[in-house]
């Protein structure tokens, strides 16, 4: 970044950019840890520093009915919405890697767009159009809402994982006699299992932090772990909301830390084919 | 032979391009069912109510009979009333009254008290009609009735800009007092505008002092880029309204540093609403920037540089013009996403730093009025939707190259 005989003019603004710059670093990181010693405070208030140690509130979150139950709602919706958005994402990134595939100019902003519309407004669209044909307040509703946000993501990351597939493996399988879904499940899949469950671990994160959808589409028995919080958050402030975003905070960055390697590893896969 | 062989070829075309149409046909078809057909079912909504219509049968019918344009005559509310006793009997005069209180503000009392007389007596003339609702005597609402009464209206529409139509059938604004929609909208842009520039303003160094760092580095740094953009906007929310309380962190910090004197109420405040979107939005600001700077030459400014122009020179004739379209993309991308903030302005913001995601909400939850809801989120719907095509036609962003 600096020249090889720095000015002082030069020193200076380096020096005033790398400030702004661990300035901004902070700004990112810190507050996204703030809850994670407050969720271990024996007192109820939100202040540092702490009264001292506890995991009372944890206790509360993992212990009363109420939040157990959303914690059950979301494992459940998340686990639906997971299974179903890999598989049909996967069968669409696979027909996308096809250059035959038709209209892909129109076909590819249209799977890409449930991250674009605001999500009131799929939100809102879901709850009327639900009522209708009766799937308003039903598990199978939300999950099927769920995996309509969560199924880009998938077609995302398991498209990645296909550029570098060299489609003539799959020729040769039916050359040498093995029917499609024999040469998907031992030659395809096997190369692209990486992007798949990345897309999968992306695809659960997305339904497990959803809240605005849950909010139009749920019943009182339907309600989910970050619905639970959010209502908590609007209402009454408790620290137990602390303990519950420390954990949803954690399991979503193993999540995507797993995802992440899953995604490099089959970006990997690829280019060692292609070589 | 070969005009044998011929159609047998172009079949197997066929049957191969449709092949991953099929295959991807699952999934369009529930984004069709799931994601299309709510969508367009709010959207109808915006331009299509035909609840007057259907409650007052009779009164359209005697309406067409009517020629005059104002009050009309005897028939009319002796149709009027007959469609009422029947809406009370049905139970469908809430609905109506309802309704009708939209486009009459105060008539909705007026109404199921006509309703209410009109099931009590046989007939109910004009005088006993226009006695339980005053507001039948004026012409300006039977203006409001008879457009009411077409099935298809401009209404929802119209308001969504604080327009209506006047009484001698031009487009106006409407009453300053009942005016509110413009201002939403206007607030909304301007505090999207307003967090596309703070992350600008933190981006942009962060991501060229990134693109300059060892790789090692760059990877440990833009894993913490990345943290926040992983966890959940929920949960980051969470986190600044811990932060943003009067006896919390921020507080806690400005007063230490001495740079107020006096705890700020942030919580509730249009400031703590936009550090807290600046924060949620900063990662998808950098990511787009970020990439694009990683494939400028560092070569070319020095070369400038070389060849005599200030630093600041070849940065604004030589780097800046390369990073631009990453910059654009970047900034365009956290506009697009404010526009559609709902979760945050509630938590954070005050009474009057509510987005137009929050009244949308607002309207189903709140006042049932799913025509208003329909036509901002129409609106809403139009803007992004607007914006996103700009994003990916003419900027080339791809959303998925970031992360």
């Amino acid at each position: 970044m600096l020249s090889p005989y720095p000015t002082t003019a030069e020193w200076v603004r380096v020096a005033a950019l790398w400030f702004w710059c661990v300035l901004v670093l902070i700004f990112l990181v810190v507050p996204i840890f703030v809850p994670v010693p407050l969720s271990f405070n024996s007192g109820s208030f939100f202040t540092f520093p702490l009264a001292g140690l506890s995991t009372r509130w944890y206790e509360v979150v993992l212990g009363t009915p109420r939040w157990r139950a959303a914690i059950g709602n979301s494992l459940l919706i998340g686990l639906g919405a997971t299974i179903l958005a890999t598989v049909l994402g996967t069968l669409t990134a696979i027909g996308l890697s096809d250059p035959k595939f038709p209209a892909r100019r129109f076909v590819v902003p249209l799977l890409i767009s449930p991250l674009i519309v605001p999500v009131v407004v799929t939100a809102v669209g879901t709850y009327l159009f639900y009522a209708r044909v009766g799937l308003a307040n039903t598990y199978v509703g939300i999950i099927l809402a769920h995996t309509v946000l969560a199924s880009p993501f998938v077609v995302v990351t398991v498209g990645a994982s296909l550029t570098g597939f060299d489609h003539n493996l799959m020729r040769a399988t039916s050359i040498l006699g093995a029917k499609p879904l024999t040469g998907f499940l031992r030659v395809m899949l096997p190369l692209i299992l990486p992007g798949v469950l990345s897309g999968a671990a992306f695809a659960f994160v997305t339904s497990f932090d959803e809240v605005v959808v849950v909010q139009f589409l749920a019943n009182a028995d339907q309600r989910t772990l970050p619905l639970e919080m959010f209502t908590g958050l609007r209402e009454q402030l408790s620290p137990a909301i602390t303990a519950a975003a420390t954990l949803m905070m954690g399991l979503s960055i193993l999540l995507l830390i797993a995802a992440n390697l899953l995604a490099r590893r089959s970006r990997q896969n690829a280019s060692a084919l292609s070589e | 032979m070969s005009s044998i062989a011929m159609p047998r070829i172009s079949a197997t075309d066929q049957r191969e391009s449709l092949r991953p149409l099929a295959l991807a046909a699952p999934l369009l078809l529930l984004l069709l069912f799931s994601f299309g057909a709510p969508i367009v079912a709010l959207l109808s909504r915006a331009v299509y109510e035909p609840t007057i219509a259907n409650a007052l049968p009779r009164t359209v019918a005697a309406l067409r009979q009517d020629s005059g344009a104002g009050v009309p005559g005897e028939p009319v509310f002796l149709a009027l009333a007959a469609d009422l006793k029947q809406a009370q009997a049905a139970g469908a005069v809430y609905e109506f009254a309802k309704t009708l209180n939209t486009r009459l503000p105060g008539a909705r009392s007026q109404v199921l008290r006509a309703a209410r007389i009109a099931t009590q007596d046989q007939a109910t003339g004009k005088e006993a009609m226009i006695k339980a609702a005053p507001l039948l005597a004026e012409e300006q609402s039977w203006a409001a009735i008879r457009t009411g009464t077409n099935r298809f209206t401009s209404f929802y529409l119209l308001s969504a800009f604080d327009l209506r139509w006047t009484e001698r059938g031009t487009i106006g604004a409407v009453p300053a007092d009942q005016a509110v929609f413009l201002r939403v909208f206007g607030r909304t842009f301007l505090i999207a505008t307003i967090v596309t520039l703070a992350t600008l303003a933190l981006a942009f160094p962060l991501a060229f002092v990134i693109t300059s760092l060892r790789p090692a580095i760059a990877g440990i740094v833009l894993v913490l880029v990345l943290l926040p953009f992983w966890t959940s906007i929920l949960v980051r929310t969470a986190a600044w309204t811990v932060i943003l309380q009067k006896y919390g962190l921020l507080n806690d910090l400005l007063l230490w540093l001495g740079l107020t004197s006096d705890r700020l109420e942030l919580m509730y405040s249009r400031t703590g609403l936009i550090i807290a979107m600046t924060h949620i939005q900063l990662p998808f600001t950098l990511l787009p920037i970020y990439s694009v700077m990683r494939s400028v030459k560092p070569s070319l400014v020095r070369a400038a540089q070389s060849l005599g122009a200030r630093p600041f020179t070849a940065f604004w004739r030589v780097y800046l013009p390369q990073v631009m379209p990453g910059v654009l993309a970047g900034c365009l991308l956290t506009f697009i996403l404010c526009l559609g903030y709902y979760i945050t302005p509630v938590l954070i913001g005050g009474a009057s730093d509510q987005l137009i995601s929050n009244f949308i909400a607002n309207y189903v939850n709140v006042e049932l009025n799913w025509e208003m809801a329909a036509a901002l989120s129409f609106v809403l719907l139009a803007s992004t939707l607007g914006l996103y095509v700009t994003l990916t036609r003419y900027l080339g962003l791809d959303l998925f190259k970031m992360g």
